[in-house]
């Protein structure tokens, strides 16, 4: 899908955008000669994601799905604007961030805000709730010195909390209810769309099951959009109306979430979710995609997932197949696709 | 060493593990009994602070203060591990029983090469040179998988990635080739993929050498596939076990059929999850009857009493209500 038409209807559009760690500014005289006398190195340089397309649109549900290292948090990050990208253009309402002025882009950031995977690390132990909760909303306008009490406590109510708890502090909840205090903060600020990274990873089986709820209902309620980065495949399933699949920085399918699951085309999308353990398979039979992530360091040539594809042909390791609609709305970037019947779209 | 083919494993008796704290006494591990034959898996399945952890430390004699293993009995091979000196215990913990944990980081040492680690373990419970005990390190790393074991040997930890690292870990604990093994969350931490790697390598270990597997988690769907019994734990106590399928297929306890129709896979995609009221409860407070009771939907008055252990089609349970579920799930 070309991004032009549509772009100016997305919440949060995303271009071409990459990002390189490591590449600092040009080494001074002393690291050159410790370098030179092998006593340092150049850090190395990781191409964390490299040149990804992605647009959510107003009230979707994208799942972003790979394995550790390929980059699903740091595009996650970009997308909430915590971090800028090397390369690469985001487009907040249609238009580029770099053009907005001071006021518009502190706006465009309310819009897109983040809930974090461990509620232990994301919550100042310091603070009671209220302060957590209403900072934000006060420092942006959005409440008063007098309203603050109530507005807190109508984003407490809004997450599931009791706003009768709003005075303790982070350590007194329990984990699920932490991370209902991280829903309530990301509230405050009236964003159209979260970004939840592993939003539930650390959550028991039956306080996920409160916490997806409460982010369904909060589409409902809201028209909330979601970024859900997750690597549990059965969630993702459940919640989300497309699927992204990411390996070693590079967008390798998308589709809507039924098509993903029933037709993955992609090999890696494929063996993904041939090893989701599922309920109903007992004494089963594991069968793994065969070797270890690589490294996003020194990432295989080519398409980035031939050494372990089990279809790979000679032109994966040299070439590097681009990301094309093979139907409709469901893009996917491998080799395979160039033997079947011409893409649609 | 090992008892004959009719004893099992490892029995464990009415085993009861309590924390003292200053804010007052936690049974954390709260009257339970199992028994584990030769080479067979028993899932142990519960949400934090179930107990589950602290009954695979209880049986590894590995409690620390504030607690205690207060009472009953962990029989290994037919012999009584809680009546065993310190000395013939820890000649079993390493050797003859191993456990594996959530962060392999909590079995290596960061600071010494995996060789050093290795040979170090091999030479603790056999005697044997120091280059056998290096060829039995190499075997261990070729028997998880690790591919090019001789370079594995000479890295440190910290150049491994996590699933490396897991791998490692739980190669360690394979090394005297133990009658038991618990692992507690190996690969809770993991991609799914490599999750799948090491569940292959497991199941074939306990195919090919007849070993018994605790194998811990909350994740239901992981232990579907590799174990042969669940024991679901709820507030220190197990409140059902049978066979897999009869616990998966057919709960009979509310607990169990709630966590099971709170997994999205039982739920029609893009419908609200079932969720199970309430809150897991407080140790400190726990109800006089059946811990469960007050998030129970089937709760009356007999559950102010506590349910004992009794069998009900065919499998273990501690509720006065059992029933199968009247919704079905998919």
């Amino acid at each position: 899908m070309n991004p032009a038409p549509e772009a100016s209807t997305a919440l949060v559009d995303l271009q071409q955008v990459a990002m390189r760690f490591g590449a600092g500014a040009a080494p001074g005289p002393l690291t050159r000669a410790l370098r030179h006398i092998g006593l340092a190195r150049p850090a190395p340089l990781v191409h964390a994601v490299d040149g990804v397309d992605l647009a959510v649109q107003p009230g979707e549900v994208v799942g972003l799905v790979g394995e550790s290292g390929c980059g699903k948090s740091t595009l996650g990050r970009i997308a909430a604007g915590l971090l800028r990208p090397t390369a690469g253009q985001v487009l907040v309402n249609g238009q580029p961030l770099q053009s907005l002025d001071q006021a518009q882009r502190l706006a465009a950031r309310l819009r897109v805000q983040m809930v974090f995977q461990d509620p232990f690390a994301s919550l100042n132990p310091r603070l009671r709730v209220s302060r957590i909760v209403g900072e934000a909303a006060r420092w942006h306008g959005l409440t008063d010195a007098a309203g603050e009490d109530d507005y807190v406590a109508a984003q407490l109510r809004r997450a599931g909390l009791d706003p009768a708890l709003r005075h303790r502090y982070p350590h007194q909840f329990s984990g699920g209810q932490r991370q209902r205090i991280g829903i309530a903060r990301a509230l405050a600020v009236q964003p159209r769309m979260l970004v939840c990274d592993e939003a539930v990873a650390a959550l028991d089986v039956s306080i996920q099951a409160q916490i997806l709820n409460l982010f369904m209902d909060l589409r409902d309620e809201l028209g909330l959009a979601y970024l859900f980065i997750s690597h549990d495949l059965g969630v993702v399933e459940h919640l989300c109306d497309r699927v992204v699949v990411m390996y070693l920085g590079r967008v390798v399918e998308s589709a809507p979430v039924a098509q993903l699951f029933a037709q993955p085309q992609h090999p890696y999308t494929r063996a993904l979710l041939a090893e989701i353990p599922r309920i109903s398979e007992r004494r089963a039979q594991f069968n793994a995609i065969r070797g270890e992530i690589p490294s996003p360091i020194a990432p295989p040539s080519g398409c980035h997932f031939h050494p372990r594809c089990p279809q790979a042909m000679a032109r994966c390791a040299t070439e590097v197949p681009t990301l094309r609609g093979i139907a409709i709305h469901h893009q996917s970037a491998c080799h395979l696709n160039d033997g079947s019947a011409s893409p649609a779209i | 060493m090992s008892g004959d083919a009719m004893t099992p494993t490892l029995q464990v008796r009415e085993l009861q593990t309590n924390f003292h704290t200053r804010a007052g006494l936690l049974p954390v591990v709260n009257q339970v009994s199992f028994t584990l034959g030769r080479g067979k898996v028993l899932g142990l399945v519960g949400e934090s602070g179930s107990g589950k952890s602290v009954t695979g430390f209880s049986i590894m004699g590995l409690v620390d203060a504030p607690g205690r293993v207060e009472g009953g009995q962990v029989l290994f091979q037919g012999r009584d591990l809680m009546q065993l000196p310190e000395r013939e215990r820890r000649s079993l913990r390493g050797n003859r029983i191993a456990m594996i944990f959530q962060d392999p980081m909590a079995t290596l040492n960061p600071v010494l090469r995996v060789d050093v680690q290795m040979v170090e373990t091999v030479l603790a419970h056999s005697r044997v040179s120091q280059a056998q005990a290096r060829e039995q390190a190499l075997q261990a790393l070729a028997l998880m998988g690790i591919p090019s074991p001789h370079e594995r040997l000479k890295a440190y930890p910290h150049q491994l990635s996590g699933g490396m690292r897991q791998r490692v870990a739980i190669a360690i604990a394979l090394l005297h080739g133990p009658d038991l093994i618990i692992a507690d969350e190996p690969t809770t931490a993991l991609d799914v993929t490599i999750q799948a790697q090491i569940l292959s390598e497991m199941q074939k270990l306990v195919r090919e050498r007849g070993t018994s597997m605790i194998w811990i988690s909350h994740d239901l769907s992981v232990v579907a596939g590799l174990a042969d019994e669940i024991a679901v734990m709820y507030a220190g106590r197990i409140v059902e076990h049978g066979t897999v399928d009869q616990v998966l297929d057919a709960p009979q306890h509310p607990y169990t059929q709630g966590l099971i129709a709170s997994l999205p896979s039982a739920n029609r995609r893009g419908t609200r999850l079932r969720q199970i009221p309430g809150m897991a409860p407080n140790l400190l407070a726990l109800p006089s009857g059946c811990a469960f009771a007050p998030r129970c939907s089937r709760a009356s008055t007999a559950c102010t009493a506590q349910p004992e252990v009794r069998l009900v089609d065919q499998r273990l349970l501690r509720c006065f209500h059992p029933g199968s579920l009247t919704e079905t799930t998919a």
